[in-house]
């Protein structure tokens, strides 16, 4: 099975970094998110209820839909606000995956399936005019990149299987009270203005220093 | 349509496309009433929430959903749309988006009706909540209130783009392929923005099917984990409990020139066919009443009063500047004409209430010595005033405007003036702030425009709160009925007061030998 991968661009000023990621990966969580499971008995089981609240950014002309989890939503704050500030291009990947068990002593295999990857280029704006059309232009390029999300969502793709009880903590992340997403990891790569990656940054630092 | 599904599943299907369609159009409805929606997620399954989503249901909206179905489904000719409009308050029309759910040909007889097909119809709804966020329709609706409000229409039958004008945009919200067709779900959206006279309207396609049994049946669904062979699905029917719908006649939208009013209310509820060759605008159900009927959902009320944007003009006022809209949610349907806390509506109305004793503070602190305006002052003031500056809190005083022959400083009141020294300076204060109240007769308003704000031609969030915020509400202890009252009892037991502050001397001097 190949992993599906999509890319999303958006150029946003440094204060709306936080916002435009929420909006891109509460988006992609609607879609990935289903109530929790109740197993019965005979192998069945019945599905919660998924509710949605609508999010106005402040820095944006822009409102998007997340799903009423406010665990979630603490959850990817704080994935989010790592990325932010700062100028340069920064680059977010929200992967879905599975859990291959396998036998002692590998530990489990992560095998994603999904991966979102979305590309952030910070710009610096100087006057406030500048901010406001801003506000604007990121707020409709931002309504692009849902659509875009939508219809890759449609095209109903690869999905993993529905699990049985046993293995539900290999597909689905069960440790939200209010909702089930299916299992996801964030990931950030950062690189400043000048295009060198914060690693590279260190092992030259690193280099220079032994070298002296 | 030859099919190899059977009847049950058959069955299935056609309730799960029924009840898709009316969630379809409570999302957009929803969607289109100027208000962030919220519901709650719930681990445990309610019985009553179709494709385990938290959508709530707006009684006549649904009910006007099914009046349009009319126990029809959509299907291949047959698309169910949901129109949105634009109205404004000199009665000029306009479509801003026509929602579609179509059925086509192309089949998928391999799919699973009770768990892919829901699960799939689930996934769409997501879409849909998302999508209709996205839309230049959504900024509109957020936005109406005195200047225009957002109407919907749902009819049954073909689709009609021609109002939408020219060079309008299609979106797609997704698909669903089932055993008996394709479920597709788009929205055309206008792009121009140009007002267009009345569209005509839509007729149904005349042609009787067979209908869909009309039952309220919970969902419950429970899904298997064996192989698909063996899937078990049930669905239970249980009573489910419709609330009446409730007409609240206070529900009104102060709108100058369209005459929204109970009556007219009451009647937009008796949905008329459009095939009787109504004017559209007529049948169009503001989605103002729709969410004001429903009063158990204060969240769904639709906030009228609010800033209304002018459509042609795409600048808005700072998109996230939430006080304004919290506030305006505390709108209570027994206002009747008004609404409490509507700045727009103040906005509107400026030159009246100015004359209100709406004062501008800053008018009160102007002293004879130094004639200086202000940061956010309308207007150089000509004339100079005598208050003095160093009375705290004196512009939230009671400013008496009456005439000059009960002005206390010309003629100042015997009692109130000597008791107690706060008050007396306050009531003097407010005389005074009374007295340069008179001033206001030559003082014009204009608009306010704050500094740092926009400078366009809708009213401004950031105006109206600072309006807001200069005029306050008078604290009632400071009211001057309350004060006179209190007077005398306090004259009656100061020499009882006196004695005992005399007593305690010595605990007063120790107190402050410690403070120094």
């Amino acid at each position: 099975m190949n992993c599906r991968s999509e890319v999303l661009e958006v150029s946003v000023e440094g204060r709306q970094v936080e916002e435009a990621m929420l909006a891109v990966l509460h988006t992609v969580l609607l879609h990935r998110s289903t109530g929790k499971f109740h197993y019965k008995k005979e192998g069945t089981y019945s599905i919660g209820t998924v509710g949605t609240q609508d999010v106005d950014c402040d820095f944006i002309d822009f409102t998007y839909v997340r799903v009423s989890s406010d665990e979630l939503d603490r959850a990817l704050r704080k994935d989010a606000l790592r990325n932010s500030g700062g100028d340069g291009l920064g680059q977010m990947s929200l992967e879905f995956y599975q859990k291959k068990k396998s036998r002692w002593p590998f530990s489990d295999e992560c095998i994603p399936w999904e991966v979102w990857t979305v590309k952030v280029h910070v710009v610096a704006l100087a006057t406030e005019q500048e901010r406001q059309i801003c506000r604007e232009k990121v707020g409709e390029k931002l309504c692009e990149k849902v659509i875009n999300i939508v219809e890759v969502m449609n095209r109903h793709e690869y999905l993993p299987k529905m699990p049985m009880q046993s293995e539900v903590d290999n597909v689905f992340d069960t440790g939200l009270r209010d909702v089930q997403p299916y299992l996801y990891k964030i990931s950030f790569q950062i690189t400043d203005a000048l295009g060198t990656s914060v690693t590279t940054t260190m092992r030259r630092l690193i280099k220079d220093t032994l070298a002296l | 349509m030859e099919t190899d599904i059977n009847s049950q599943d058959r069955k299935d299907l056609d309730k799960f496309i029924k009840f898709f369609a009316l969630k379809t159009v409570q999302v957009i409805v929803q969607a289109r009433l100027g208000e962030k929606i919220c519901t709650r997620s719930s681990s445990s399954p309610t019985g009553s929430d179709w494709f385990n989503l938290a959508i709530k249901d707006i009684p006549e909206v649904t009910h006007e959903a099914k009046k349009a179905l009319a126990g029809q489904l959509p299907a291949i000719g047959r698309s169910m749309c949901v129109e949105i409009s634009l109205k404004t308050s000199e009665g000029d029309s306009m479509e801003l988006e026509i929602w579609c759910l179509e059925m086509n040909e192309k089949c998928d007889k391999e799919i699973k009706i009770s768990y892919t097909v829901y699960n799939r119809l689930s996934l769409l709804l997501k879409s849909l909540l998302a999508i209709t966020r996205v839309t230049p329709a959504y900024r509109l609706s957020r936005k109406q209130g005195h200047e225009y409000v957002i109407l919907y229409r749902i009819y049954f039958g073909e689709v009609q783009l021609n109002g939408l004008g020219e060079g309008f945009q299609t979106v797609r919200v997704g698909t669903v392929g089932t055993p008996m067709g394709t479920i597709t779900l788009s929205c055309a959206y206008r792009i121009n923005l140009a007002f267009m006279s009345t569209r005509t309207t839509g007729e149904d396609t005349g042609v009787t099917y067979p209908s869909v049994e009309d039952s309220q049946e919970v969902c419950t669904t429970s899904f298997s984990t064996s192989p698909p062979s063996q899937c078990v699905f049930t669905v239970t029917k249980a009573h489910f409990q419709t609330p009446t719908p409730v007409v609240t006649d206070t529900l009104r939208v102060p709108m100058a020139g369209l005459a929204f009013s109970h009556q007219l209310s009451s009647s937009r509820l008796s949905y008329q066919p459009a095939a009787l060759g109504v004017g559209s605008a007529d049948l169009a159900y503001p989605v103002v009443f729709a969410a004001g009927l429903n009063t158990t959902h204060p969240h769904q009320l639709m906030v009228p009063g609010k800033e209304g944007g002018v459509p042609l003009a795409p600048n808005q006022p700072a998109h996230g500047a939430q006080a304004d809209q919290e506030r305006l949610a505390t709108y209570t349907p027994s206002d009747g004409a008004h609404c409490a806390a509507t700045p727009s509506s103040e906005d509107t109305e400026t030159v009246s209430n100015s004359s209100e004793g709406r004062a501008s503070p800053h008018d009160v602190l102007e002293t004879i010595f130094a004639r200086k305006v202000g940061a956010f002052v309308n207007k150089p003031i000509n004339q100079v005033t005598l208050t003095s500056l160093d009375i705290p809190f004196a512009m939230f005083a009671p400013k008496n405007l009456e005439l000059e022959d009960a002005d206390p400083m010309v003629n100042p009141p015997d009692s109130p003036d000597t008791e107690s020294p706060l008050q007396g300076s306050l009531h003097s204060d407010g005389s005074s702030g009374g007295s340069s109240g008179n001033t206001h007769d030559d003082f014009v308003m204009i608009d306010f425009k704050p500094a740092f704000s926009k400078d366009d031609i809708l009213p401004m969030d950031l105006g109206t709160f600072y309006r807001e915020f200069q005029n306050p509400p008078q604290l009632s202890s400071l009211s001057i009925d309350i004060g006179a009252q209190s007077m005398a009892e306090d004259l009656d037991s100061l020499p009882e007061k006196l004695a005992v502050h005399e007593k305690n001397v010595r605990e007063f001097d120790a107190f402050v030998e410690t403070l120094q």
